[in-house]
């Protein structure tokens, strides 16, 4: 009885690895696309471009991955059994532009592609780096979206992911540049909320209670717009305090309807996950180089040319509102 | 209980058999079945520089593990280990700006390590706090100074040397850092099996009244126990900012509770008394292979993490359920 009990564990484990399969075949490119976080809309949306960018150019294979929390950590396991699977290129979404270069230049000298989409990394960790937009416009934009509801003035706060969050913190300097095109709008406070929806939540209740005369949360962040657009509800201030920033059209349709969000921009990470999938096949297979002032096509989305640091921006940012939202809640 | 626990074996089990029952072989045979697994479900798992690249999942969790075993034999605990990394980090990044060079980096690293070792230490042994009240406190307050002093800033620039403990290699695939993981194990299996410390760790842990009126120095043991663990933290801070190459205050988040899974899962009593550093050693390689295994696999992280918890639980579960009712 007690022997069979260990033969049925060894059995199990066995029937576990028959269960997973075996690998692709070796013929197919393969491009591992590694995010932030897995389950969040936004990437999951950048997925499902890059298997749009897969059909497309055939023969190749999307690995769809990336660690479970934020940490940089987590994301370097990912990378290492990347490298030791051989896969052929690696277009990243950086936890942490310092801490992944030296996994990522361990990559680059095994051969692999590597280029960073979305949040990036050091110069020396990738080939080149795919902005979304471009910051400077982005910071605008968020302000932008505040102030044109706010024609006499007013308070603003700013709920971010993580203080360590690299683009995060790139739009809000770029807003900060800005501020004295919107005169009478002031920004009373910046908050975290580590891109956790209950956090965000708290964070926001904290913002309305210290700030009785709010006028605007800006959350340049997808989970964090979502929750303040809540925390407004929840607090009976729809109408009173407007939530603005960045997010996904499917999770703020709510708050666009109960009117806790008159509207908001975001890219279309559809078309980021596309583009930078389409980029990394043709690095990968030496149709294009990276280097300063180099055109590198990306499909149907034209192409970029590269700046001095080998970067550049896909497209300005959208505006999302009552207008359009419909039409867009079921796309992403 | 029933009558029948009561009864006098005719025979105590051989020490042959013991050993074979023990949650050592277990482990070891859980180990085995995932090397087999994984060999069989990828076929780039065996290969000596993925599998060196497979160790760093786990040498410096198990580096504090280690420490972390002897702490928790002896009845205490220390849930500040990853916020002492990121101190330690941060006290070496903002050295690496006055120009220390690799040496001082090193000693600033485990200084820091010792003195949040010694703190929580004091708290406990002098104050007389439970640990794990301390330690959950030092966890946000060590974490907390390193989110004061960067914010959103990350300490760069360390120098070339300096990578070394995180990034090469002692011999062919063997890493510095394995390197380590061996050394250290071996130390702190001497410790705790071979010397009279160990075994009033074990005394501790079981009775520290008893341990306490048999002239054992309780306070003290228990002191030096936290010495270790910082001072412990501090070799691993310095082992992954290397392999970084790099500080935020983010470093090493919530590693705490995958060094107290490390040490549990390596058959030491949560509740204290009992345990073994073999056992660690096993359940650390154990968690390593898990989690490369399944990222090569690319099964998503939240499966993996899953799949571990599953593992402690039916690990603790088998022998238990094995011996019939267990003895608890």
């Amino acid at each position: 009885m007690k022997r069979r009990t260990f033969t049925s564990i060894l059995a199990g484990f066995s029937l576990a690895a028959g269960l997973f399969g075996t690998a692709a075949a070796a013929q197919d490119m393969r491009i591992a696309l590694v995010v932030k976080a897995l389950g969040i809309g936004f990437f999951e949306a950048a997925a499902e471009g890059a298997e749009e960018a897969a059909a497309e150019l055939g023969n190749l294979e999307v690995i769809y991955t990336g660690p479970t929390d934020t940490t940089a950590e987590g994301q370097i396991e990912v990378i290492n059994s990347l490298i030791a699977q051989g896969v052929d290129a690696i277009a990243i979404s950086a936890n942490d532009p310092d801490a992944l270069v030296p996994a990522l230049k361990k990559a680059m000298q095994r051969g692999i592609t590597v280029i960073s989409w979305d949040s990036g990394v050091a110069e020396e960790g990738r080939q080149m780096h795919l902005n979304p937009s471009s910051n400077a416009l982005i910071g605008n934009m968020i302000i932008k979206l505040a102030a044109d509801h706010l024609p006499d003035g007013g308070q603003v706060a700013v709920l971010s992911a993580s203080a360590t969050a690299t683009n995060q913190n790139t739009w809000i300097a770029e807003m900060n540049k800005v501020m004295g095109n919107y005169p009478g709008i002031e920004v009373v406070a910046t908050v975290y909320g580590d891109d956790l929806a209950d956090k965000s939540y708290r964070e926001a209740q904290g913002l309305m209670q210290s700030y009785p005369d709010l006028d605007a949360i800006i959350a340049p962040t997808s989970v964090g717009i979502v929750a303040a657009a809540q925390a407004v509800a929840d607090a009976g201030k729809i109408g009173e305090i407007n939530v603005t920033g960045l997010g996904l059209p499917s999770e703020m349709a709510g708050a666009i309807e109960s009117g806790a969000s008159r509207s908001f921009a975001i890219w279309n990470p559809i078309d980021l996950g596309y583009s930078a999938t389409m980029i990394a096949h043709a690095l990968a297979t030496g149709a294009a180089t990276a280097a300063p002032g180099a055109e590198i096509p990306m499909g149907r989305m034209g192409s970029i040319t590269l700046d001095d640091t080998n970067a550049a921006a896909m497209a300005d940012p959208f505006i999302y509102d009552s207008t359009n939202i419909d039409q867009f809640k079921s796309i992403f | 209980m029933n009558a029948s626990d009561r009864n006098i074996p005719d025979r105590l089990r051989s020490p042959f058999e013991r050993r074979l029952r023990s949650w050592e072989s277990l482990l070891l045979l859980v180990a085995v079945a995932i090397f087999v697994a994984n060999s069989l479900a990828s076929p780039y798992f065996l290969d000596a520089w993925n599998l060196s690249d497979a160790t760093f999942n786990f040498t410096e969790k198990a580096m504090i593990a280690f420490a972390m075993a002897l702490l928790i034999i002896s009845g205490e605990i220390d849930l500040s280990v990853a916020a002492i990394i990121a101190l330690a980090s941060t006290a070496m990044g903002a050295a690496v700006q006055f120009g220390v060079p690799t040496p001082g980096l090193v000693l600033v690293g485990l200084a820091v390590g010792l003195a949040c070792g010694a703190f929580n230490g004091l708290l406990v042994t002098r104050v007389g706090l439970p640990s794990i009240v301390v330690t959950i406190g030092t966890l946000s307050l060590f974490r907390g100074i390193s989110y004061i002093v960067l914010g959103d800033q990350a300490y760069r620039g360390y120098p070339p040397e300096f990578a070394f403990f995180g990034q090469g290699y002692v011999w062919w695939v063997i890493s510095f850092e394995l390197m380590m993981f061996a050394l250290l194990a071996l130390a702190f299996g001497i410790l705790l099996h071979g010397t009279n410390f160990g075994r009033a760790v074990y005394a501790i842990g079981n009775n520290a009244t008893g341990a306490l009126f048999s002239g054992i120095r309780v306070a003290r043991v228990k002191f030096i126990l936290f010495l270790l663990t910082g001072l412990m933290s501090g070799v691993a801070a310095i082992c992954l900012t290397s392999r970084l190459g790099s500080t935020r205050p983010s470093i090493a988040f919530a590693w705490e509770l995958e060094i107290v899974t490390m040490v549990v899962l390596g058959g030491v009593s949560i509740l204290g008394g009992s345990g073994s550093i073999p056992g660690v050693v096993i359940a650390a390689v154990v968690m390593g292979l898990v989690t490369f295994g399944l990222g090569l696999l690319n099964v998503p992280g939240i499966v993996m993490s899953i799949v571990i918890g599953a593992l402690l639980i039916s690990v603790i579960a088998l022998p238990r359920l094995w011996t019939g009712r267990g003895q608890s």
